[in-house]
């Protein structure tokens, strides 16, 4: 069980007590592959026995319409997108994640506040401020950093990947280039720049994610162990020929799972 | 472009608001100064609270689904009012027009607050706001304004009753609760903002000249000629 830690000022009206679960973010610049080795981490989490819920940026139930409304039609002032987010944010943190942790799932996040602190920052946001209105976020068990070499090798995925350049990961709005490729290698470097900043500050853990997708999961495999139990979950020995009728207990969760081992 | 903060604006332009409970009397304070400053030639634009085209569905919807917690609420007001700040607000204060503000950030941090979020981290949310030339708080009684309320509208709404709260099975009684505590709030702010306050209870052309009054303190003939009507 751990306590409730917040990064700045806590959320109001939300109890401050233990949880069984763990907060996994993997975070990255755009194009690195996270959505692939979140999805790989939860098959895998799946299989040892812990409930997994994963989610991602401009996915909640208050604002994701909204924000995908606004962003397409590219009015979106620079102060409103970055509060827009911290609104998605606070929305799945409080109707999400936290009802997850305190059922014992874990939690798997496709970016956190830091993704949101840098794209902020680098469109002249104060660094405080934004950290400031992040204060409410909760702090993880483990941030798991995917770091590329180079911003070349990010265009070249994401070329490689077929989906092609979208106007807000190239960073179009900042008119930091002629092109698309431009502006995009212009913008991932600036980010790249924050997110270098961030490791120590928030201590993250870096993955090169440069390396074939089998290395970068094995990796990342190692790392969630060291927050995650991942022993084989022991099954009840049949005594004899007799199939036995584990009584296993309802229980969910990361805690949990000690109480189904005994069962005779 | 970096952000500025609250009191480091420099425009030509000026921006009064008007601030208060609901039934305050705000609103008709504020559109006739709006009368008065467009009679005597002045560029004048107005702006409200929770105008933005880009968030007002996302807000209509949680509202009635009932989504909201404080904190979304307060962030999702925060998003609107940044768009106002910068289409509505920052804009028109550089070309040196008069902005009009219905409501500010005080309201927010009046209700924010009420609600059980931390002062110093709505105020912090809300520092890219322009600071108001001039900020009027129309201060009534509890009872008068809720008596005010009651006579223009048949039915209270959810979160505008504050029944998010829990505070009161009863939607009346939990709005009295809610609207004591705002304006506990607004109390506070008059020093910590300087708001202007003016006594809600007086006579509405009393108010109107002791509003004129004070916002002819701010006005230069420069601001007429710099949009030509």
């Amino acid at each position: 069980m751990k306590e409730l830690k917040f990064y700045g000022t806590a959320l109001p009206n939300v109890e401050i007590e233990p949880y069984p679960g763990k907060l996994i973010v993997i975070e990255g610049t755009d194009g690195v592959g996270r959505s692939t080795h979140v999805a790989l981490l939860r098959t895998w989490l799946e299989s040892a026995g812990y409930a997994v819920l994963d989610t991602g940026m401009t996915r909640s139930v208050l604002a994701e319409r909204g924000i995908k409304d606004a962003r397409s039609g590219h009015t979106l002032g620079r102060l409103t997108m970055q509060l827009y987010y911290a609104t998605d944010f606070a929305d799945r943190l409080e109707n999400e994640i936290l009802p997850a942790l305190r059922a014992g799932f874990i939690v798997l996040t496709d970016r956190y506040i830091y993704s949101a602190i840098a794209r902020a920052v680098v469109r002249g946001a104060d660094a405080n401020w934004i950290r400031s209105i992040y204060g409410i976020a909760l702090v993880p068990d483990a941030i798991l950093y995917l770091r590329i070499k180079s911003v070349e090798e990010l265009a070249a995925r994401v070329l490689v990947s077929g989906r092609g350049f979208d106007y807000w990961e190239s960073g179009m709005d900042l008119g930091l280039g002629n092109d698309y490729y431009d502006s995009f290698v212009a913008y991932q470097k600036l980010l790249l720049k924050e997110f270098d900043r961030m490791k120590t500050e928030y201590s993250f853990q870096v993955i090169d994610a440069s390396r074939p997708v089998k290395r970068v999961a094995t990796a990342l495999r190692q790392l969630v162990k060291k927050v995650v139990d991942l022993d084989p979950l022991p099954l009840a020995e049949p005594p004899g020929k007799e199939p036995a009728k584990a009584e296993v207990k309802e229980s969910a969760g990361v805690d949990g799972r000690a109480a189904a081992t005994k069962a005779p | 472009m970096n952000m500025i903060s609250y009191g480091h604006h420099r425009y030509p332009g000026r921006l009064f608001v008007v601030e208060g409970t609901d039934g305050s009397g705000k609103s008709t304070q504020l559109s006739l100064l709006h009368q008065w400053l467009k009679s005597e030639g002045y560029s004048v634009f107005f702006s409200e609270w929770n105008s933005s085209p880009l968030v007002k569905d996302t807000t209509r919807r949680a509202k009635k689904r009932r989504l909201f917690t404080p904190t979304t609420f307060s962030l999702l007001h925060a998003t609107d009012f940044a768009d106002r700040t910068e289409r509505d607000i920052i804009p028109p204060l550089k070309a040196g027009a008069i902005v009009l503000a219905d409501r500010y950030i005080y309201t927010a941090f009046a209700r924010d607050v009420a609600r059980g979020c931390d002062r110093a981290w709505v105020r912090e949310v809300y520092k890219f706001a322009v600071k108001p030339t001039a900020a009027f708080f129309f201060r009534a009684p509890l009872d008068v304004a809720i008596d005010r309320i009651a006579a223009g509208r048949p039915q209270l709404k959810f979160y505008e009753a504050g029944m998010d709260m829990d505070w009161a099975d009863d939607e009346e009684e939990s709005f009295k609760i809610f609207q004591g505590k705002i304006l506990d709030e607004y109390d506070h702010m008059v020093n910590e903002f300087g708001l202007t306050v003016i006594d809600g209870t007086q006579a509405i052309r009393t108010q109107q000249r002791q509003m004129r009054e004070i916002v002819s303190r701010f006005l230069k003939e420069k601001l007429k000629e710099k949009v030509p009507i």
